[in-house]
C-alpha cells in the first residue's frame, strides 16, 4: 500500500517534556499575580485588610461565598 | 511557548468564569438570598437587642441603604467580577502547573494531561479543604474568627497542595516497583490517610446559628461545590484541547520533516 510509510492519525506524538529553567521566571511572574488576584477575591477586608472600608469586600462578596472562601 | 500558555490558561479561565457566574446565578444565588433574609431578620432580633430602632449596630448587614455596594449588584456584576477573576488567576497557575507536568506523566498528552489536573486539582485544591472547612452562606460563620477561619482555610489548601504534588512524586517512584496502576492507588491512599490526619488535628470553629434552614444550608453548600466543580472541569476538559496546538507543534513538525 503507497499509505505504509505515513504516520496514521491515531499514533499520538510522543509528549516531550518543557525544561524546568524554561518554566521558572514564569512561574514567578504568574504565581505573583494569581495570588494577588486570589487574595482579593478570596481574602481582601475579610481577615485581612490592604484597602480601608469594605468595598472590595462587598462588591465580590457573593462570589466569596459561592467560591467556599470565609467571608465574615 | 511558556507566554502562550499562560496566556490560553487564563483565556480558559475567563471561559470557566462566565460558565460559573451562570452556574452561581441559577444555583447559589437563591441560597444566598434565603441566607441574607435570614440574617437581616436574625440581626434585628437577636444581635442587638440593646441598638435603638433603625439603627444598624452590626458591622456587617447586606441589603442595607449606607452598603457601598447594592444586592443587585453583589448578585451580578460583583459575583462575576469574583468568579472571573478567580477563573483568571487559577487559569494561570493551572497552565503553570501543566507546563511542569506535561511529558512528565508517563505517556499522557496535552488533553490527558490537563484532564489529570483537572481532576486532582478539584479534589486538592477544593474538595478536600470543602470536607473540613465547607462554604458559609451570609450569617453562618462568627466574625470574630474571620482571621483564624481564613488562615486555617488557606492553610489547609496548601498542606493539602504539597501532599498531592508529594504524593504525585512519589508515584513517579514507585512505578518502576509496583507498576503504574499500584503505584497511583498506593500514593493515592497515602495522601487520603495524610489528609485524613491533618483534617482530625485542625479545629473545626464552625458555628450555624439556630434556627438556620438545614436545607438552605446543604443547598448553598452543594452549589458552591458545584461553582467550583464547573471551573475546574472546564480547565480540565477545555485546556487541553487549546495546549495542544502548543506543546505538540513541535513534533508534529519534526515528523513531518
Amino acid at each position: 500500500m503507497a499509505t505504509a510509510a505515513v504516520p496514521t492519525p491515531t499514533s499520538a506524538p510522543v509528549p516531550v517534556a518543557i525544561p524546568v529553567r524554561e518554566v521558572l521566571p514564569w512561574a514567578a511572574f504568574m504565581g505573583f499575580l494569581a495570588l494577588f488576584l486570589i487574595y482579593f477575591v478570596g481574602a481582601e477586608q475579610g481577615a485581612f485588610a490592604i484597602f480601608s472600608g469594605n468595598g472590595v469586600h462587598e462588591f465580590v462578596h457573593d462570589g466569596r461565598h459561592l467560591l467556599a472562601f470565609p467571608c465574615h | 511557548m511558556m507566554r502562550n500558555l499562560l496566556v490560553r490558561g487564563m483565556l480558559v479561565g475567563v471561559v470557566a468564569g462566565l460558565l460559573a457566574w451562570a452556574f452561581a446565578w441559577v444555583f447559589g444565588e437563591p441560597e444566598v438570598r434565603h441566607a441574607i433574609t435570614f440574617e437581616e431578620a436574625h440581626s434585628a432580633h437577636d444581635h442587638n437587642p440593646a441598638a435603638m430602632p433603625g439603627m444598624d449596630m452590626g458591622g456587617h448587614d447586606h441589603g442595607d441603604e449606607s452598603e457601598p455596594v447594592s444586592r443587585g449588584v453583589q448578585s451580578t456584576v460583583g459575583l462575576l467580577t469574583g468568579v472571573g477573576v478567580y477563573g483568571i488567576a487559577i487559569g494561570g497557575l493551572f497552565a503553570l502547573v501543566f507546563a511542569l507536568a506535561y511529558g512528565r506523566l508517563g505517556p499522557l498528552g496535552a488533553r490527558a494531561t490537563a484532564g489529570v489536573l483537572g481532576l486532582v486539582g478539584f479534589v486538592a485544591v477544593v474538595l478536600v479543604p470543602f470536607l473540613k472547612y465547607p462554604a458559609q452562606p451570609p450569617a453562618v460563620g462568627d466574625p470574630d474568627t474571620i482571621t483564624e477561619r481564613t488562615v486555617q482555610y488557606f492553610g489547609l489548601i496548601a498542606v493539602s497542595i504539597v501532599a498531592a504534588v508529594a504524593a504525585a512524586v512519589v508515584a513517579r517512584r514507585l512505578v518502576p516497583r509496583l507498576g503504574t496502576a499500584n503505584a497511583i492507588l498506593a500514593s493515592v491512599g497515602g495522601y487520603i490517610v495524610v489528609m485524613a490526619l491533618i483534617a482530625l488535628a485542625l479545629p473545626s470553629p464552625e458555628t450555624v446559628p439556630e434556627g438556620f434552614d438545614a436545607t438552605v444550608l446543604w443547598r448553598f453548600r452543594i452549589a458552591s461545590l458545584g461553582v467550583q466543580a464547573v471551573i475546574w472541569s472546564t480547565f480540565g476538559l477545555l485546556f487541553g484541547v487549546v495546549a495542544a496546538k502548543v506543546v505538540e507543534r513541535p513534533r508534529d513538525v519534526a515528523l513531518a520533516a
